[in-house]
């Protein structure tokens, strides 16, 4: 029986770690720390050379000193030297020392590597498997750079012992992920797929890792390890559970090289060769079989080791989803799980149940356990297995059971885990969204989850009630009247209030007919709830007022009233006074006509993705969260993929005229579109009426025609389409075209002969780049604002100029300039701006701009007017930067490394380090690179105080994609800054921009 | 279409992450880290997986969700041995795993207790190296394992 006593070998460390140990404080313990590094200090320094045996030990307790968390400065080279020892003992503590405290930078990278290589080439196979473990443990790029060579040599030699293979697979493996461009393929390949059929299972188990990591990467390269993973496989299933002796673990033979075979055959798609793929069928098959079996053993290892491997065999099931007979033995098995005592068992049931759900042969079969699955929401304690639960609901609901699940989840919502709750909301919304065949039943839903869970209601899921119902007539007369009724509640939640205001704004003339909800009561109804309300809401119900007054024009009076008042007029929140005064305003001068036009029903939404499932999405990361009858057709057009005939069914299927599914089937952008984009649905502009035009309402009675001209221009959306954004209103006033300057036509500056040269402002340019509103230029007469929005490689900036003065400016005009050779990167188009400015007004003009190509610098505004007689020449640079034109890009902790090494060519990389100018604050800094235009990545990087980002530059020729990070060092007050992306111009400029807003 | 299948498998698996033993106190006993990671957010993860681990109970799964990843742990006396590995990694697997380990040292150490882990650190570090490797299984047979650990121990 092999046994080691306490600390034998080394007295004096056994010694140190009991003195240790009785230490009564932390400052003892450091007292005798200090102790102890002097004397090992004075030993390595004197002038008497150790011997072997005490530099181990003495390399040991520093080791030990260094792992109770305590700093080491010295004592490397001591460990090098052991490395060079012939004794194991000696040795295997120098490669300890070197594997956990030596970073890669080390000065002594060159003395190591040099140890390493005398080992492996010692033929002593317990010295090369220390080199090899080193090399697997440290796995730097020095090291693979030395040895990614000389490692799969070792491997596929002839005379090399089978441990030494096990270790080499596996630094090899190492090396391939780590430093996969210094792993050469080779003609070791071929002779490493043979490995799979070694005699030592050990170095077959070692092996399948190596080959199922390689094979990821290259599958075409490793296809013949199917072969011969599958006939290993069989080999082991139908072995007696005797005959594989010491790789039969409680009664069950080899599970851990079974569970990684399987997951080997799960990088590829089934076999084609149909002896082999009846052979994998028969192993799956047995491996079912004996999950039916009574258990050899009571022990839970047995059950365990069996299940470990039935589980990766339903994962391979699943994934090949192409045999309906063992998807739905799959099911039924885990069907028999779901009511295990085992709470393990339970939970791996659900989650893979969850994957079953999604195959168009199981998904009735997931559906049979429905009852069982509401159980576990009810009654399980642990957590994260309801949570497993209400994936699968979400999972297993289609139009068959849709009233049932939702009716559920909302009943589990009320007392749900803070924690799952909001993904609970997105999940019933969505349900409640695609499964709706009676809209009234949705809206019903909706609102209750508002009562239910009113908090955790994103503004997506209210936007998207209200979308809906705009777009559905049938609808929008019961969701006045329900919202009325709900609204009566005494205590509502303010997004309640939310979807009342709008939707009583839009329809409220449906239910007005009923003297119980008349004009008046629901005038007085809403406004009750108007001074709970915080800004936003209120500004919502200003809107919703001013619809009234069209609507209804017996209220008009007491809502100018309400409009009138202080309270209003005077109110301390600027948005909240522009309205009223506007509104006011509007309802005294404009005519019926006017007021109808202008304050029209909202026209129905362009149908897009969803925006709750792209909240979805985010929440889970992309990929995960399919939409669960979308998936079911793409898998189904995945398996059958290779005839054209059945592939057209399924498109078929998918686009079959439907009544609800053709007004609601969320439509997926187009492929070269990051998806996080149709979370631009989410800015609040298409869906709070009025506010970009009260914005921007000039007071003059012209207002009519602003209104018409860019309501359907307020949904941010249709900057996508360059249709929309280059059509000229068509109720421009003709007269002003005339005394325009046509950007387009003439790019050279307008100034006139003689003008003065201006300096160009920019004091407030580095202010913009990571925001789009906000005031870009002041002096003593004009003060210049700007609000802008972009989309894709489109940009629209409205321009304010603001007389603050009292008197006009005359022969106003104010033109962009893209110098030298911007003008074929970016184009930029003014519309005509008035050539008065009344004093105390403002003038708005609207700037489109395209982006055609990356660029550096910036386009000048030139602003020429008479003030007082006197020519007055303001030149400003337009906060136009490259990083506008970014999408986010929403992706996982893999693909973002992934990606992060493929950008590693030394010119796609730029980086920076430099002094803060700012205090560290995260939080703002988290805001500002999300206003940089990039996606923040959460739980990316290892270091959570670092922030890494993702985008994709869109630019008319080409989209660039671009990874960033930035690594805070709060003691040094720096930041390091590295940006990654295909284009270097790219990666300079974004770099430049970025830097300085720290 | 058998790319996009192939495709959808790629970045599967990347292997254990790290292995922690800890006590209830939340001292650690031994760390093994199969990814770069600095000082600090080692320091942090130890703590956290503490946190986490610590607060279930009996009836609770041995899996837990932690960051992008979960933790495969088990109790033993005042012991608990983690395993962090990704989401789509095999639970039962990793879970035997720990127990194949922890069978094996109490062999070595002939009913090992947390003692023998503290005073003998330096060989659970070749025990380690000897079952688990670059992150992977390297051998799960108890008798090879144990068999080159006594043929170690009679090196010099």
């Amino acid at each position: 029986m092999p046994a080691v006593s306490k600390g034998d070998g080394m007295r004096g460390l056994a010694v140190f770690i009991s003195d240790i140990r009785n230490c009564k404080s932390k400052e003892a313990e450091i007292k005798r720390i200090n102790k102890e590094l002097a004397n090992i200090r004075s030993k390595f320094k004197g002038d008497k050379a150790l011997d072997g045996y005490s530099k181990k030990k003495y390399v040991c307790k520093l080791l030990f000193i260094f792992l109770l968390g305590h700093d080491i400065d010295f004592g490397h080279m001591e460990a090098v030297n052991l490395l060079s020892s012939n004794k194991y003992t000696e040795k295997q503590i120098g490669y300890l020392f070197i594997s956990v405290l030596v970073n890669s930078n080390s000065d002594l990278i060159r003395l190591i590597n040099n140890a390493i290589k005398n080992d492996l080439s010692s033929r002593n196979p317990t010295f090369m498997n220390l080199a090899l473990h080193c090399i697997a443990n440290v796995g730097s790029r020095e090291m693979a750079e030395a040895f990614a060579a000389e490692v799969p040599r070792i491997l596929v030699a002839g005379d090399t012992m089978d441990s030494v293979k096990q270790s080499a697979a596996l630094c090899l493996l190492r090396l391939n992920r780590t430093s996969p461009d210094l792993v050469p393929m080779g003609e070791w390949t071929a002779r490493v797929v043979h490995l799979l059929n070694d005699q030592h299972l050990g170095v077959v188990t070692a092996a399948t890792s190596l080959i199922t990591t390689l094979a990821q990467k290259n599958p075409d390269d490793f296809k013949t390890s199917v072969s011969l993973a599958v006939a290993r496989l069989s080999r082991i299933v139908t072995s007696a559970s005797t005959d594989l002796q010491d790789y039969t673990y409680y009664f069950v033979a080899a599970p851990w090289l079974s569970v990684k075979l399987l997951r080997l055959l799960q990088c590829y798609p089934p076999p084609e060769d149909a002896a082999i793929r009846g052979r994998l069928t028969e192993c799956l098959e047995t491996i079912l079989n004996k999950a039916q079996e009574p258990p050899k053993s009571k022990k839970v290892q047995h059950s365990n080791a069996k299940n470990a491997v039935l589980f990766e065999a339903i994962s391979l099931i699943i994934h090949h989803d192409s045999e309906p007979t063992l998807l739905v033995r799959a099911c039924n098995q885990l069907g028999q799980f779901l009511q295990h005592r085992e709470t393990n068992l339970r939970y791996l049931a659900l989650e893979s149940m969850c994957t079953l759900a999604s195959s168009e042969f199981s998904h009735e079969a997931v559906k049979t356990h429905i009852e069982t699955v509401i159980n576990a929401l009810k009654t399980e304690r642990d957590v994260s297995v309801r949570q497993r639960a209400v994936d699968l609901l979400y999972a297993m609901c289609d139009r068959s059971n849709a009233k049932q699940i939702v009716a559920e989840m909302l009943s589990y919502l009320e007392t749900a885990d803070y924690s799952i709750r909001e993904e609970i909301v997105l999940k019933v919304a969505i349900l409640a969204e695609k499964y709706a065949v009676d809209y009234t039943w949705y809206v019903d839903t909706i609102l209750n989850l508002i009562r239910i869970a009113g908090d955790y209601v994103s503004e997506e899921v209210w936007y998207r009630v209200i979308q809906i119902v705009i777009n559905r007539d049938d609808v929008q007369g019961y969701a006045a009247k329900t919202v009325f009724e709900a609204l009566q509640a005494p205590a509502c939640h303010e997004n309640l209030v939310k979807v009342g205001g709008y939707i009583l704004g839009e329809f409220g003339n449906l239910i007005a007919g009923d003297p119980r909800s008349s004009p008046l009561i629901q005038f007085n109804l809403l406004h009750s709830k108007f001074h709970l309300c915080s800004v936003p809401t209120r500004a919502l119900l200003l809107s919703a007022y001013i619809k009234f007054i069209n609507l209804f024009p017996e209220v008009k009076g007491t809502i100018q009233e309400v409009l009138r008042s202080d309270s209003q007029l005077r109110n301390a929140d600027v948005e909240l006074q522009q309205r009223a005064v506007e509104y006011l305003r509007l309802s005294c001068i404009a005519s019926t006509d006017i007021l109808a036009t202008v304050l029209e029903e909202m026209p129905p939404f362009p149908e897009r993705e969803s925006s709750i499932l792209a909240k979805l999405k985010k929440k889970k990361g992309p990929g995960t969260v399919p939409d669960p009858e979308d998936n079911r057709k793409e898998r189904c057009a995945n398996i059958n993929g290779a005839t054209n005939h059945s592939s057209t069914t399924a498109n078929a299927k998918a686009s079959a005229p439907s009544f609800i599914g053709d007004l609601l089937a969320p439509v997926l952008p187009p492929i070269n579109r990051p998806r996080p984009v149709s979370s631009l649905s989410l800015l609040p502009t298409p869906l709070t009426p009025l506010s970009l035009q009260a914005y921007a309402m000039p007071l003059s009675p012209s207002a009519g025609s602003h209104f018409q001209v860019s309501s359907p221009a307020s949904d941010l959306l249709s900057l996508g389409s360059a249709s929309t954004l280059n059509s000229t209103p068509p109720s421009a006033p003709k007269a002003s075209a005339s005394l325009l300057v046509d950007v387009f036509s003439d790019n050279s500056p307008t100034a006139p002969i003689g003008a003065p040269a201006v300096v160009v402002a920019d004091e407030n340019f580095s202010r913009f780049v990571c925001k789009n509103n906000g005031v870009l230029f002041e002096n003593q007469l004009l003060q210049i604002g700007l609000k802008s929005e972009y989309r894709q490689n489109l940009g629209r900036m409205y321009v304010f100029y603001g007389n603050k003065t009292s008197t006009q400016f005359h022969n106003f005009t104010a033109s962009v300039v893209c110098q030298d050779g911007l003008n074929s990167q970016l184009n930029v188009h003014a519309k005509p701006a008035d050539p008065m400015v009344e004093g105390g007004a403002q003038l708005q003009q609207t700037l489109n701009i395209e982006c055609l190509s990356d660029f550096v610098e910036a386009p000048v505004l030139n602003i020429q007017f008479r003030y007082g007689g006197i020519l007055q020449n303001i030149s400003v640079k337009l906060p136009v930067t490259l990083n506008k034109f970014f999408q986010p890009t929403e992706m996982g902790s893999q693909d973002f490394f992934q990606r992060w090494k493929q950008l590693g060519a030394p010119q796609q990389e730029v980086q920076k380090i430099f002094k803060a100018m700012y205090s560290m604050d995260s939080e703002v800094t988290k805001a500002k690179i999300i206003g940089f235009g990039v996606a923040l990545l959460d739980g990316v990087d290892p270091n959570p105080s670092n922030f890494v980002g993702a985008g994709v530059i869109h630019t008319k020729t080409s989209q660039v994609g671009c990874l960033i990070r930035l690594e805070p060092n709060a003691q040094a007050q720096m930041y390091r800054l590295t940006l990654r992306t295909s284009r270097d111009t790219v990666s300079q400029r974004l770099c430049d921009l970025l830097s300085d807003q720290f | 279409k058998k790319n996009q299948n192939t495709a959808k498998y790629c970045d599967r698996s990347f292997g254990i992450r790290f292995i922690l033993i800890q006590n209830r106190a939340g001292k650690t006993r031994l760390a093994k880290w199969y990814m770069q990671f600095d000082d600090d957010e080692k320091q942090k993860l130890i703590e956290e997986v503490h946190a986490v681990v610590t607060v279930r109970d009996a009836k609770h799964t041995n899996f837990v969700e932690f960051r992008n990843f979960k933790i495969i742990y088990r109790r033993y006396a005042g012991l608990y041995f983690c395993i962090c590995v990704d989401v789509t990694d095999n639970n039962l697997a990793y879970l035997e795993g720990i127990h194949n380990f922890v069978e094996v040292l109490n062999e070595y150490f002939h009913n090992v207790c947390e003692l023998d882990l503290v005073f003998n650190f330096y060989k659970v570090y070749t025990v380690v190296d000897e079952m688990f490797l670059a992150g992977e299984i390297r051998e799960t047979s108890q008798t090879k394992v144990l068999k080159q650990l006594l043929m170690l121990q009679s090196l010099e």
